[in-house]
């Protein structure tokens, strides 16, 4: 109990020197504070869900569907599979973490957790579509375009040097 | 958002009818890594309130110079530490557009700050462990390099 109050040490002085530099009208903590407060709102809210989701694909969906869609006996699919999952991974790589830890618990390999993880970080589709109509469409789709083989190429680089390094990842309980 | 609470809605509703027991249990798992992982989440706001000081008038100063390789290499580096939300970021990029910032210099930013968490680094490595973490920002650096390259060679602004 003691040791998860002092998880949130720095969290509960980071707050209250917010709080007070409101009291005092001290710009650069009220700053701070509204930075956290765009973050806060997006990402603190769509955590439950996710997380609930997970616990959810935890308990109903077997080891061997993941294995066949994301593990060794899945081919070219597997990035399909991948990438398709990222594009629609709401919360960007906050929520795919977690996501591609579950995914890898039950079977899935490296280059398709390594290749969901990248894609959900470039992949989101509000966030595109945001882009191409400040930057251009043709801006969005070159940089699409050309992290697909680049994601891919780097997700079996890691794959090939953590099979070999027989690397586990940590299991969150 | 909204999507996403309706799904994890529908899915609980569906979850509940097929089986009772299931449901609760998964409701468990998922509600007891949350509450593992919330306080390196919380610690990661923080950072990022800290690193958004880091105002535009420095990101604007810092690419916004002659020199395409040392405004390239600048925008990875620049992107890859700090975090910002999208909505913050376009319309950034967009007034760099606007101040004459090559493509490529955009490209590069725009990726690294998707593709390369530092400070997204304390959440990552309790999911992936150090090793992985690492790597994989440094691949990420690697292709936002690359993504930025490509964007260069197709505007006509490198070679």
């Amino acid at each position: 109990m003691k040791k998860r109050i002092m998880e949130y040490f720095v969290f509960f002085v980071f707050v209250a020197f917010i709080g007070i530099s409101f009291l005092i009208d001290f710009n650069f903590g009220q700053n701070m504070g509204r930075n956290f407060y765009i973050f806060a709102k997006d990402m603190v809210l769509i955590l439950p869900p996710a997380f609930i989701l997970i616990g959810l694909f935890d308990v109903w969906v077997s080891r061997k569907t993941v294995e066949n869609s994301f593990g060794k006996k899945s081919g070219v699919m597997k990035y399909i599979y991948a990438i398709g999952l990222a594009a629609t991974t709401v919360g960007g790589t906050f929520v795919a973490f977690p996501v591609a830890n579950a995914l890898y618990h039950k079977g899935a390999g490296y280059d398709s957790i390594i290749t969901y993880v990248t894609a959900a970080s470039l992949f989101m589709i509000p966030m595109s579509i945001m882009e191409a109509s400040i930057l251009g469409i043709k801006f969005t789709a070159l940089r699409l375009g050309l992290s697909i083989p680049l994601i891919i190429i780097s997700a079996n680089i890691l794959k090939f040097i953590f099979n070999k390094n027989n690397y586990k990842l940590p299991e969150v309980e | 958002m909204k999507y996403l609470y309706i799904v994890a809605a529908i899915a609980l509703i569906i979850s509940f009818v097929k089986d009772k027991k299931k449901t609760l249990k998964g409701i468990k798992r998922g509600l007891k890594k949350f509450q593992k992982i919330l306080p390196k989440y919380l610690m990661l706001l923080v950072i990022i309130s800290i690193v958004l000081l880091l105002s535009e008038d420095f990101i604007i100063k810092y690419l916004n110079q002659g020199n395409i390789l040392i405004g390239t290499l600048s925008s990875v580096i620049i992107g890859s530490v700090t975090m910002m939300p999208g909505f913050i970021a376009y319309p950034l990029s967009g007034v760099l557009l606007e101040k004459g910032v090559a493509y490529i210099i955009i490209g590069g930013f725009v990726t690294s700050l998707m593709l390369v968490g530092v400070v997204t680094y304390p959440v990552e490595k309790e999911y992936f462990g150090k090793k992985l973490t690492i790597l994989r920002n440094l691949f990420g650096f690697l292709i936002a390099v690359g993504i930025a390259i490509g964007i260069g060679l197709f505007y006509g602004e490198v070679l």
